[in-house]
């Protein structure tokens, strides 16, 4: 059996980074994430696994340290909360260009601007739609419970070797500040540098005899090569949309109606399911895991079978645009949220099943 | 068996840390468990609150609006959370520093003079812990066996010398534990 | 005095100098008559006489030297504007043993990435920063940089740079020479021969010091800007040496051993 604590969201994160066999973290302090590096740096994984901890001047430093590092092959990663993955948005795209892997956690809070630091999800269209320029894409994770927060470190590091992108961890201040039973992996150890060379050979570990020079850029100012490495990239999405699309559906099979949540929205929702369906309502859950990829087709099969659906996102609506493509006009989503930091409780959610999708 | 509990007062009194015990002790008897608090920039003197909810089942929501036990530490969060117990539910308040008294007549109430008490044996560190005992007095949700658990696996093992005496003020809480309105 | 033929110079026993295999034979980029030719030569030059180009990792910047790793042959990286302190600082920390360096202009390092060059500096990182100070932005046509001089002209101080208006020319060199985290500052030129020996001493220098964890190194090569300064190249560098060195005089800053 793996060994159970009772953790933070943000600590599960960081110690389960370290147990993934994390080579590097670079950060800088922003509530509700800013236990990620404290809990770091009181572990002194230089010690535990030889593990650099490293905090920077800024998130635009750290997310910059990030991709040096990312480009010698190591597993290294960051975490900010939204105001903070605003300024590193120039390092992300920088990642992406260069096809690097790397994790990103973003534990959100309420904006726009220094906003609050209470949890929000107003940060769907910046982590799924690009947030810096270009068109470049990042897998995007959501955890809805501390154990998520710690498996999706080492899940997050596999999917971003395995494509050469960037991941994000889109969490939010409630499943950071929060603390549930969690079980832990064992202790991965950290490649060595002939492993490093032997898994990532395109990366910058010194220009031996035997090979060129290895170069990391995002740079090409021939447009005719430019167009070829995003129609590149865009293949690479098609692939990760085909391969890695994850959710979850609970009470589905004979739902009448649908929530579709993710995050910490959709614990909530999951209640309202449970207090609907008291009141003699078949209500269904499906709780999208991976933002990018979308999980459309599920969503746009059981928008053939239900009489109508409702986001639920503590945000204005964002989400409810990607169900809206997937669900097309067969069937009514409307989207219920708070916003500004506001979590909205699971009798509201009720109430607006009840006006805007039932009643509606 | 599903425990929904707000524990409430000020930064400083402990309130995090015994929510943390209680989720702890949970832990270690096999419950599910969510310990969520409101979290800011109040470290001490403040308000602070924690949602505990204790499960034999997963637990979905981590953050309600009605609970099946208030514990409330001053008049603010007696104020906030007095009316959000639910009906047949409990509520737990240490009276002092309270001008307006609990009113409901639907749910159970209990007042516990922890305050004065931990006061009085000059132990104020272990405020929270005999307010802990009182709600256990109540609601036996966690063996003893299991709160020891939890306050080893809760307290820094430089504190572990201090857990004879958090275990003697969960006792003095249940002894000092009173109800003040019982439903029939 | 016999006259020596174009062939026979071409014949083995006869090559006087060569350049090193450190520089690819892609064709430089810069225009001619500017400095960072002979700068690269120079880096690459000490890599190659160290024998370190199998640990060595270059951070390239955006400007002019955006494309270093073009010319460079040793494994680059190209980092964001300003940020390749950044990248070195991750990259040595997580392969300590590496020789990491980071080449960038006056705009990148001076302007957009004050703050990591700073912090870079301040914390010590054993990385070599090489910084070419031109008094301008090049690439993106001569616009003026933190470091133009007074009354110097340029695509946006048309009529000079009017202090009062746009600020002082920014000294970062003797800024970051104050940090404790430095240990080795200097600032050389690549206008003559004789500077081009004294700016590879301080770049040989500079790479040594890696091995001795005790800080970061810090080398400026004051250099020209003929395109932007609009001038001819020989007209540009008499220039430099008229009005840049009086205000950025060239020697060590700072040594530490």
């Amino acid at each position: 059996m793996r060994e159970l604590k009772l953790m933070k969201g943000n600590e599960a994160f960081a110690e389960a980074a370290i147990r993934a066999g994390a080579d590097g973290y670079f950060g800088y302090p922003i509530t509700p994430q800013s236990e990620v590096m404290e809990y770091l740096m009181a572990e002194k994984p230089h010690e535990r696994t030889g593990m650099v901890v490293l905090q920077a001047e800024s998130e635009v430093a750290a997310i910059n340290m990030v991709y040096g590092g990312a480009s010698c092959g190591k597993r290294v990663l960051t975490s900010s909360s939204s105001p903070g993955i605003s300024l590193k948005q120039e390092g992300i795209s920088y990642i992406a260009g260069a096809e690097l892997p790397c994790l990103i956690l973003n534990v959100v809070r309420a904006g726009p601007g220094l906003g609050t630091i209470q949890p929000a999800q107003s940060d769907y269209f910046q982590a799924t739609k690009g947030g810096g320029h270009g068109d470049y894409r990042m897998i995007v994770l959501a955890p809805s419970s501390v154990q998520e927060m710690a498996d999706f470190a080492s899940l997050g590091f596999d999917l971003a070797f395995k494509y050469r992108n960037p991941v994000m961890i889109l969490s939010d201040g409630a499943i950071g500040q929060m603390m549930e039973k969690v079980e832990l992996d064992e202790q991965i150890t950290r490649l060595t540098e002939a492993e490093i060379i032997k898994n990532t050979p395109w990366a910058t570990t010194g220009k031996t005899k035997d090979r060129e020079r290895n170069i990391i850029t995002s740079l090409d100012l021939d447009s005719a090569k430019m167009e070829l490495h995003n129609i590149h990239l865009q293949e690479k999405y098609r692939q990760i949309e085909e391969n890695e699309t994850r959710f979850e559906t609970i009470q589905c099979d004979d739902a009448d109606y649908l929530i579709i949540a993710y995050g910490t929205s959709a614990r909530i929702s999951q209640k309202a399911v449970d207090l609907l369906r008291a009141q003699g309502i078949k209500v269904g859950l499906l709780r999208p895991i991976t933002l990018f990829p979308f999980p459309s087709k599920p969503i746009a099969e059981l928008a053939n079978r239900v009489k109508g659906i409702l986001t639920v996102e503590m945000s204005a609506g964002q989400m409810i645009e990607d169900v809206r493509l997937a669900v097309g006009c067969k069937v009514k989503a409307e989207h219920f949220g708070r916003m500004g930091g506001i979590i909205p409780s699971p009798t509201q959610v009720v109430e607006a099943m009840h006006q805007k999708i039932i009643g509606g | 068996m599903t425990e929904e509990i707000i524990i409430a007062g000020f930064g400083g009194q402990g309130v995090l840390s015994m929510g943390k015990i209680l989720a702890y002790s949970g832990v270690m008897q096999n419950k599910e468990v969510s310990w969520m608090p409101s979290y800011g920039p109040e470290m001490r003197g403040g308000t602070a609150n924690v949602t505990v909810i204790l499960s034999d089942e997963r637990i979905s929501s981590p953050i309600i609006n009605a609970y099946d036990t208030a514990i409330v530490l001053n008049q603010q969060s007696l104020d906030k959370f007095e009316p959000l117990v639910k009906p047949g539910g409990l509520l737990i308040y240490d009276p002092n520093g309270i001008s307006r008294h609990p009113a409901r007549t639907d749910i159970n109430i209990y007042s516990i003079e922890a305050n004065d008490e931990a006061a009085r044996v000059g132990l104020s560190k272990v405020f929270n812990m005999i307010v802990l005992g009182g709600f256990l007095k109540l609601k036996p949700i966690v063996d003893a066996e299991y709160v020891r658990k939890g306050l080893e696996k809760s307290l820094p093992s430089r504190h572990h010398g201090m857990i004879p005496e958090n275990e003697k003020a969960i006792e003095t809480g249940k002894e000092l534990i009173k109800a003040k309105h019982l439903l029939n | 005095m016999s006259q020596i033929t174009k062939e026979e110079i071409r014949q083995p026993e006869n090559l006087v100098y060569k350049k090193t295999e450190l520089l690819t034979d892609n064709p430089l980029s810069y225009c001619p008559g500017c400095g960072h030719g002979t700068a690269h030569r120079v880096v690459m030059e000490v890599i190659d006489e160290m024998g370190i180009q199998e640990q060595t990792i270059g951070i390239a910047p955006v400007g002019c030297s955006v494309l270093a790793y073009e010319f460079m042959n040793v494994d680059m990286q190209q980092a964001a504007h300003g940020r390749a302190p950044a990248l070195a600082t991750a990259v040595k920390r997580l392969m300590p043993e590496k020789f990491v360096f980071t080449y960038q202009g006056d705009g990148d390092l001076a302007a957009i990435g004050t703050a990591e060059t700073i912090h870079a500096c301040n914390r010590g990182e054993n990385i070599v920063i090489i910084f070419i100070n031109n008094g301008i932005y090049g690439m993106t046509g001569g616009q003026m940089a933190p470091t133009t001089l007074p009354g110097m002209k340029s695509s946006t101080s048309p009529y000079g740079r009017d202090v009062a208006l746009m600020g002082n020319p920014l000294k970062i060199t003797e800024l970051i020479a104050q940090l404790p985290g430095t240990l080795y500052v200097t600032r050389q030129a690549v206008h003559t021969p004789a500077a081009v020996r004294r700016a590879k001493r301080a770049v040989r220098k500079a790479f040594e010091n890696q091995k001795l964890n005790k800080g970061l190194s810090f080398v400026e090569i004051v250099s020209n800007c003929n395109s932007g300064w609009k001038m001819t190249p020989n007209q540009s560098n008499e220039w430099m040496v008229e009005n840049m060195f009086p205000f950025y005089p060239l020697g060590d800053i700072k040594v530490n051993d």
